[in-house]
């Protein structure tokens, strides 16, 4: 039985569609944001990996790959401004990241 | 595949040099050369802008389509890399004073030069979104370079947070551009983009990567960031940010525009008219509230990339070189303008407070005249080139029908002219006293004279850079 693309593409669509309320929606914690810029680098690996499959063109799943490395990169860098933010700051909540304003 | 190799001589010299230099420098324990390691890295820069001065240009795309190296590429480049070889330049004095000089900072601003050369040369949109990735990582880092200070930290953090978001847009939009057309090489995709039915998916994933890159760009409905993480980083760092990524990220819009985007150019400009005319209303309105210099630069940012950005929308070769120029001569006004920032300080702290500024025409004339010239040049008064490059946009947007923006862009900039001048009154006319301290390095004097000079120049003949924008911007069209 061959899956219609278009399943395909609403499951990422539905990922991503979180992924950007959880940030803009979530009102807590930074770790929670982290987690959905994963969840949106998720959706869009399932994209290029379904495109590349549909198009017999390997291409996609190449860039996959390198969508895996960099968001493991920008994963380790957001954590260790956080970590700094947390030494000065005693919080991650969102709304004590408020020093400056206007 | 080496006959390919000498068209990266740069990027290669430049990313190995730096990995060298970050080695090197674990070992060395020498004051010597690690106080100076601001200087090497721009030394290295200056060779790497020579290395692209001497490198061939090609029309057609190189290593095996992933990469471009022409008249526009290079341009841009030597722009970039004179750029911030000056600013790490002028970084020295303020990280000396302030403790902060480690040999990560020009570490991490090569890199960033390094992902903004990628970025610029890329002809697939692999290589665009990998070069974008090492530019903005580098920049997150150097956002929170204070570590110690809270609002070091937060710019970092927020800078980090949206920039991850618009790399997850940029990315959702290519995957749709893939996905509908097979490719992700800039000229396969606009050429298959005449044959294409899956017409929705492009424009979706269009709008995605536009608003990805008006992100980066800090344009109109994406500009939030800008004004805190501008505020928040350590002052070379906003000379930085608000100077070089604007060059590199303006390039890769043009490019992405006219070279991928090509064949469908009726659909994306309502989506530039939009960006610019909503920028420029944004920059003017926002600022006027603001006492904050690094703040009042942020928001006046956002207006000077509306006004850039008339010219993409006006769709045609003039309106290109325009928007060339127009980034060229705002990266000159505001190298002057940061060679000040770096030096407003009140018993050696650094202030940004405009109304500190009060009366400083009496401590140091000739800076304030060289300053005040530079703030009436980004207010677009004539006939200063930044009245020039203004008037370049303006006409290639009413040459292409869109008079209702050219009207936009005259009356935001006699709004945005109040908060430029009220500086200028602020210096020379204001009752109290500001008691700046009055020194200045002579570098950094240099740079503010030169600017200031250069802007005067420019109104003859805009520093010879007119040609070679149009060389630029007939190689990126045809």
């Amino acid at each position: 039985m061959i899956i219609p693309i278009e399943h395909f593409l609403t499951v990422s669509a539905l990922l991503f569609v979180i992924g950007v309320f959880g940030i803009f929606l979530n009102r807590k914690n930074v770790i929670i944001i982290l987690m959905s810029i994963e969840l949106i680098l998720a959706s869009v690996n399932i994209n290029f990996v379904v495109f590349s499959s549909y198009l017999g063109d390997l291409v996609g799943q190449v860039f996959a790959m390198f969508i895996l490395t960099v968001a493991a990169a920008e994963a380790a860098i957001g954590l260790a401004i956080l970590v700094c933010f947390y030494r000065l700051r005693n919080s991650i909540f969102i709304e004590d990241a408020n020093t400056m304003k206007g | 595949m080496s006959e390919n190799f000498k068209f990266i001589t740069p990027e290669l010299f430049l990313v190995v040099f730096n990995l060298c230099f970050l080695v090197a420098m674990l070992f060395v324990k020498s004051q010597a050369i690690l106080s100076n390691s601001n200087k090497i890295s721009a030394v290295a820069l200056l060779t790497t802008a020579l290395l692209v001065y001497s490198n061939p240009v090609d029309s057609d795309p190189i290593i095996n389509g992933f990469y471009t190296s022409n008249e526009f590429t290079a341009f841009f480049k030597i722009l970039i890399l004179l750029l911030s070889s000056v600013i790490l330049y002028l970084s020295d004095a303020y990280l000396k004073k302030n403790n902060l000089l480690k040999y990560e900072y020009p570490v991490l601003i090569n890199f960033s030069v390094f992902g903004m050369m990628i970025v610029i040369s890329s002809n697939d949109l692999m290589t665009l979104y990998l070069g974008i990735e090492i530019q903005s990582l580098s920049l997150y880092i150097i956002a929170a370079y204070r570590r110690d200070n809270l609002k070091s930290t937060e710019a970092g953090l927020k800078y980090f947070i949206l920039g991850a978001l618009s790399s997850g847009l940029l990315l959702y939009g290519i995957s749709l551009v893939y996905g509908s057309t097979g490719s992700t090489q800039f000229h396969i995709i606009y050429n298959s983009i005449m044959y294409t039915e899956r017409m929705l998916g492009l424009q979706i994933g269009m709008v995605f990567l536009l608003s990805a890159i008006a992100f980066k760009f800090a344009a109109f409905p994406f500009h939030m960031w800008t004004p805190d993480v501008y505020d928040g980083s350590p002052t070379p760092v906003t000379a930085f940010m608000a100077i070089v990524p604007k060059l590199a990220v303006g390039a890769m819009l043009a490019k992405v525009l006219f070279d991928v985007f090509g064949g469908i150019s009726d659909k994306w400009q309502m989506v530039l008219v939009f960006l610019s005319g909503g920028s420029m209303i944004i920059g003017a309105l926002g600022a006027i509230a603001q006492t904050n210099i690094k703040r009042l630069v942020g928001y006046s940012s956002i207006g000077h990339v509306g006004f850039a950005l008339m010219g993409l929308a006006a769709v045609s070769p003039e309106g290109l070189s325009g928007f060339i120029i127009y980034l060229f001569l705002y990266s000159i006004m505001m190298l002057g303008i940061f060679a000040f920032i770096l030096n407003m300080e009140k018993e050696g702290v650094l202030v940004a407070d405009i109304y500190l500024l009060a009366q400083y025409s009496e401590n140091r004339p000739g800076a304030s005249f060289a300053f005040s010239l530079l703030l009436f040049s980004l207010a677009g008064i004539p006939p200063l080139a930044g009245f020039i490059c203004k008037l370049y946009v303006m006409m290639a947007i009413i040459n292409s029908g869109l008079m209702y923006l050219a009207l936009v862009g005259a009356i935001v900039s006699v709004i945005g002219a109040f908060y430029y001048l009220r500086i200028v009154y602020i210096i020379y006319f204001s009752e109290s006293r500001g008691n700046l301290d009055a020194k200045i390095p002579a570098g950094h004097l240099l740079i503010l004279f030169l600017s200031s000079a250069a802007i005067v120049i420019g109104t003859y003949n805009l520093l010879g850079v007119e040609p070679l924008t149009r060389l630029a911007a007939e190689s990126l069209l045809y």
